[in-house]
């Protein structure tokens, strides 16, 4: 049985918003164009040309970036707005979870609410009569449900919402990233509810940014993009391929506005601002650093990077006499301001003998193993005893990409083992 | 039209529930409550009883025997205007307000307009107590052409109910409605025979407010009560027949509008 079927569905929004700043009733009456004015005109294409079916029983995730089309998708599939072209048809009553409390009044107290909504959503009186108590226990909202609802917190207004949508007793619910409002403790209980209905044999749609709950209670995914459906299928492929997608854009971003800024510094003949920042460097100068760079495996500058490639830290330093005490080192911090890791030569077992003049420091990082993010790079020499030459704190950024969703400060390295007894099987592309 | 008749009246329970909602809401929180619905017409009747049956001396200039006999006469018209005033305002702004629901849940949305008309019309019948009241205690017998009161009701809730069809649909594409409104309305206002009788208006004007269906309905009342007499027939037929056509058109317009509301409110 399917319970959702949509054909080939374009929706164009028109772009009304520049002329109607001049348009009045007189000027429509006038020039006769008073509906050719709302048929008519630019638009925007908001859908373009998506088909799908949901099987009675399945759960399907929709998802996107914003302006992907993704709630207006929902707002189609509710009924609240229609496609321009195609067709949706719906088997069973939907209850949609777009905004939760829509229709409220707030002088009136959660009771009468509580019915009007109901009637609102589709219930008669003697239903909603029967599902009150549940309404109420379930938005645990017992001792304030004759208060008006203009006094409650906006968790108790989500719960209220929440609770009579999920008790008009869909058989298609359609959820749209309602659950990112929710207090920590109902958004659990939500999700029991939603699961419940999952195992009653109802069909959801769900519409989300939290991947990691699209992809644990999805059976299938669609990824919207620009209006058109990218990809359709298995939760984690669908889930993997568009946070690929987003880590890349993302990164040519990245990479993009990191040239931007590196060219306004050379033009400028001015090094960047934090080289005159008493806060990001510091130091006597005898030993000078400059021109500090990173690059990847194969020598080619670069400042983001895979979570498992290779990178090394270039920088010159200049001597401005001869100095026999002298240490070299670094530090990682992330964009939280956390020490990922530090060390310099002495750590590293090296002691100093003598610099003078230019030369050249390289320090070589065989694979990163630091989780996705913005991470922050400290250059330093000193003496032994700390006394600074040339401090440079956090004037470096950089950044990792990871296809893995792992969390902490770094990678370690690791493998998982199991007796005979357990039996687990590694998914197919990762 | 007559399908799309049906499906609103499937939707009654609904503007039921939404009519009383509209009815406690709109006076919780204040001392008096609902007999705001009974003081905000009596205290308009008294300004002009005041204005113009005392300082201007209209009662004796249209010819009522006594300044209480013309207040009588103005709240019998002061109190459908308020209906038909406060339902043409309200619905200017309807849509507006209730974004939320036309946004984000499916709603039949010609269920806010037909609110607010209903709305005004208990407030409107709410408040016919009051004026037989003061029919009482100032020595004017009602009689029993009051029984033609239903009839009137039905034909202004058909033409109010069209006219706020044309204007919720309208103003949500050009809210410069709402500013012009309020002032056409006071000019449409003193064009109904309220504060003056009709009989006491030169002919010429006559033929003027004549085309005015608000002046043959408030006539219709004045025939209920003030004057106890038959209303007359033939305008109030007319004043049926242009009260569907406005109903009509204002539906035809609010439907052929519909799907644009999602996307402007």
């Amino acid at each position: 049985m399917v319970a959702v079927q949509v054909q080939d569905v374009y929706k164009f929004y028109k772009k009304f918003a520049d002329r109607h700043k001049f348009l009045t009733i007189k000027s429509a009456l006038v020039n006769k164009t008073l509906f050719g004015d709302l048929q008519v005109g630019e638009r925007f294409e908001a859908l373009r040309g998506v088909s799908f079916d949901v099987k009675t029983g399945h759960t399907l995730g929709i998802i996107g970036e914003n302006g992907s089309g993704k709630s207006t998708m929902l707002k189609i599939l509710a009924g609240i707005s229609q496609p321009t072209t195609g067709s949706v048809i719906t088997h069973g009553r939907i209850s949609a979870l777009i905004e939760l409390g829509a229709g409220f009044h707030p002088e009136i107290s959660g009771r009468e609410n509580i019915f009007i909504n109901g009637v609102i959503l589709g219930l008669t009186r003697k239903e909603i009569q029967e599902k009150y108590n549940d309404i109420v226990q379930f938005a645990e909202l017992e001792d304030f449900i004759n208060h008006a609802v203009k006094g409650y917190s906006s968790g108790m207004f989500m719960r209220l919402g929440f609770s009579i949508a999920i008790n008009v007793n869909p058989d298609i619910l359609l959820i749209d990233e309602v659950l990112a409002v929710g207090d920590a403790s109902f958004v659990p209980k939500c999700l029991d509810k939603i699961n419940e209905f999952r195992r009653h044999g109802k069909t959801i749609i769900f519409v989300s940014h939290d991947l990691s709950t699209v992809e644990r209670i999805c059976d299938e995914v669609i990824w919207l993009k620009k209006g058109q459906i990218e990809m359709r299928g298995y939760p984690k492929r669908v889930v993997d391929a568009y946070l690929e997608y987003v880590g890349k854009k993302d990164a040519d971003k990245y990479q993009l506005q990191h040239d931007k800024e590196e060219k306004k510094a050379q033009h400028d003949q001015r090094e960047i601002d934090g080289l005159q920042n008493p806060e990001k460097r510091w130091g006597s100068r005898e030993i000078e650093i400059s021109n500090v760079k990173m690059f990847d495996g194969q020598g080619k500058e670069k400042y983001l990077f895979k979570a498992d490639e290779p990178l090394a830290v270039e920088f010159d330093v200049q001597a401005v006499g001869s100095e026999k005490d002298f240490v070299f080192g670094i530090a990682i911090y992330n964009s939280e301001g956390i020490l990922c890791y530090g060390s310099n030569t002495v750590l590293d077992d090296y002691s100093a003998k003598s610099i003078s003049g230019r030369g050249r420091v390289r320090l070589a990082v065989p694979t990163l193993n630091l989780i996705s993010g913005t991470y922050f790079l400290d250059v330093a020499v000193h003496k032994f005893d700390g006394y600074p030459f040339d401090y440079h704190h956090l004037l470096y950024t950089f950044r990792v990409t990871s296809g893995q969703r792992d969390v902490g400060i770094a990678r370690i390295a690791h493998r998982w083992e199991f007796s005979e007894s357990i039996r687990l099987e590694k998914n197919e592309n990762s | 039209m007559i399908e799309k008749m049906k499906e609103i009246l499937r939707h009654r329970q609904l503007i039921l529930i939404l009519v009383s909602r509209e009815l406690k809401a709109r006076y919780r929180g204040t001392v008096l409550g609902f007999f705001w619905s009974l003081f905000n017409p009596l205290l308009l009747m008294l300004v002009y009883t005041v204005v113009f049956g005392y300082i201007v001396g209209g009662g004796r200039m249209a010819g009522f025997p006594s300044t209480k006999f013309y207040a009588l006469f103005m709240f019998n018209g002061i109190l459908p205007w308020t209906w038909f005033n406060a339902s043409m305002m309200e619905s200017s702004n309807v849509l507006m307000v209730h974004g939320a629901l036309i946004k984000k849940i499916k709603f039949p949305i010609e269920v806010l307009p037909i609110m607010v008309v209903i709305t005004n019309m208990v407030h409107f019948i709410l408040a016919l107590p009051v004026l037989i009241f003061f029919f009482l205690i100032f020595g004017k017998p009602l009689t029993l052409w009051v029984l033609f009161l239903p009839i009137s009701l039905l034909v202004q809730f058909i033409f109010t109910m069209g006219l706020c069809f044309l204007i919720s649909a309208l103003t949500v594409h050009f809210r410069d409605i709402k500013d012009i409104l309020a002032n056409l309305l006071t000019l449409w206002f003193f064009s109904t025979p309220i504060i003056y009788p009709y009989e006491s208006i030169p002919k010429a004007l006559k033929m003027v407010l004549n085309f005015n269906p608000m002046t043959h309905l408030v006539e219709s009342y004045h025939f209920a009560f003030y004057y106890g007499a038959l209303p007359h027939w033939k305008r109030l037929s007319v004043t049926v027949l242009v009260g569907l056509l406005f109903f009509y058109l204002g539906y035809l317009i609010f439907d052929k509008l519909r799907d644009t509301f999602v996307e402007e409110v």
